[in-house]
């Protein structure tokens, strides 16, 4: 697992695609949000936590159909489904490399990003802290979409429709974690939600991702 | 006699084309009948006026909405677990159903926002949660539409299914915890003191069993539609290889 782990961490970077193209597009989105609202800093001041977690979990879905779709075409998801490891595990494995290549890096670039929009000083640390617990929740969903449209010819719109509206209670707590904690509010609340929310997706979903995986190499 | 013998598409044919003129029969008399008392013979309310009267089509709509997702859960279950195709067709053809009803539903609210609450649309936790079921729906149906394989659609279609209704349960929660309400809480429950008044609690209940009614010609109708057309494209595949 560790091999297939370090195997999907090296097709990433090399193919150079997923890894830097979330990021430019998460830079991108909150460059056009003062374009599309005015510059005024109270502002963007007041939504800037709302739009970085929205842009982080665009730029997420974005290289959602790259998780399954290459393996699957080159055949080399029936060798992993052959393979002495259990198919779950291949799919909790590439939604943990999903992961690695796209919710780390963002996460990381999102306290950058809200210097764009006088994020106060105060939501820094929960921005992060909230998108690091649910970043990996959006990798797991994900992957179980992009494993349900993983036969399909051109899946990619379809993967949005079906995995925007299983994003909603993620992005409720963890905007509204990021939003309490730059508004100096008690944060506990929204963010062991989104925490239990993470846990469970990691128990469960990569079940249903190998489910939907078995079917549609069948 | 079990009820897994409608499992077997002929005897499922046979039953639902004979009962379903009655259910069709019952399903207009109780709607109408439902509407007509509802909209000509109780009286306006003293705050809402004649708006009032909109709960009789919101109300059964609204209900069924939910509930039709709830028996598209049951159907796929039965498709995961025992693999019976009427199932699986039985939960494709309630799909539309049910977004209509989730259209209807939040089309009659909004009317009746307007007047009521000055405005067409309120990020409330209820309109809120309709509006991501209405995506649900539009995602599975997507689903079913965007492929060819029909054993294929049928198993996937299900897995989504189960996913989404634990997140549609779960989203409904999260977005309960994210805004405060207008909506007002349940005023029909069996268990409470303070309920809708009478005068309007018999026709709703009529207009209730009335769209259930609906809900089943429709189903009935559209999952004998379903078989019809897998058994053309057998024929027409029987066709094929006999030419050849």
């Amino acid at each position: 697992m560790i091999a297939l782990l370090v195997r999907d961490l090296r097709l990433a970077m090399r193919a150079g695609g997923g890894f830097g193209l979330a990021l430019a597009f998460f830079l991108i989105v909150v460059v056009l949000v003062p374009f599309a609202l005015g510059p005024q800093p109270e502002r963007l001041q007041d939504i800037s936590t709302g739009v970085l977690w929205l842009g982080a979990l665009l730029a997420c879905l974005l290289s959602l159909d790259r998780i399954f779709a290459l393996d699957y075409e080159d055949g080399s998801l029936e060798a992993l489904a052959t393979a002495p490891i259990p198919l779950e595990g291949v799919a909790a494995v590439k939604a943990l490399a999903h992961w690695l290549t796209t919710g780390l890096p963002l996460t990381l670039a999102a306290p950058v990003l809200g210097l764009f929009l006088h994020l106060p000083a105060e939501g820094y640390l929960w921005l992060t802290l909230s998108l690091a617990l649910g970043t990996p929740a959006l990798s797991a969903i994900g992957a179980f979409g992009a494993a349900l449209t993983v036969g399909l010819k051109r899946g990619g719109l379809l993967l949005s429709l079906i995995v925007l509206p299983l994003y909603v209670p993620t992005l409720i707590f963890g905007a509204e974690a990021a939003r309490r904690g730059a508004e100096g509010f008690a944060v506990q609340t929204p963010l062991l939600l989104l925490a239990g929310l993470t846990a469970a997706t990691l128990a469960l979903l990569p079940f249903a991702a190998a489910a939907a995986i078995r079917i549609n190499l069948r | 006699m079990s009820l897994w013998e409608y499992a077997n598409p002929k005897k499922f044919m046979a039953t639902s084309g004979a009962v379903l003129p009655w259910f069709a029969v019952a399903a207009g008399l109780a709607t109408l009948g439902g509407m007509i008392w509802g909209f000509f013979a109780t009286p306006p309310d003293y705050k809402q006026g004649a708006t009032v009267k909109i709960i009789f089509i919101h109300v059964p709509s609204a209900m069924m909405a939910i509930n039709i997702w709830a028996m598209m859960l049951v159907a796929s279950l039965i498709w995961v677990v025992r693999r019976h195709h009427v199932s699986a067709l039985a939960a494709k053809a309630a799909a539309p159903v049910g977004l209509a009803m989730t259209l209807i539903a939040l089309f009659t609210g909004a009317t009746w926002g307007q007047p009521m609450w000055g405005t067409w649309w309120e990020w409330d936790p209820r309109l809120t949660s309709f509006l991501i079921l209405f995506l649900f729906y539009l995602g599975y149906m997507a689903l079913w539409a965007a492929i060819d394989s029909p054993d294929t659609a049928a198993d996937l279609t299900a897995v989504l299914c189960l996913v989404g209704s634990v997140f549609a349960v779960l989203s409904r929660y999260a977005v309960n915890f994210w805004n405060q309400g207008l909506h007002q809480g349940a005023s029909l429950s069996l268990d409470k003191e303070e309920n809708v008044s009478d005068v309007y609690a018999y026709p709703l209940w009529l207009c209730m069993a009335g769209f259930f009614l609906l809900f089943v010609v429709l189903l009935l109708m559209r999952t004998r539609t379903e078989i019809r057309l897998r058994r053309i494209k057998a024929l027409e595949a029987r066709a094929r290889m006999t030419d050849a």
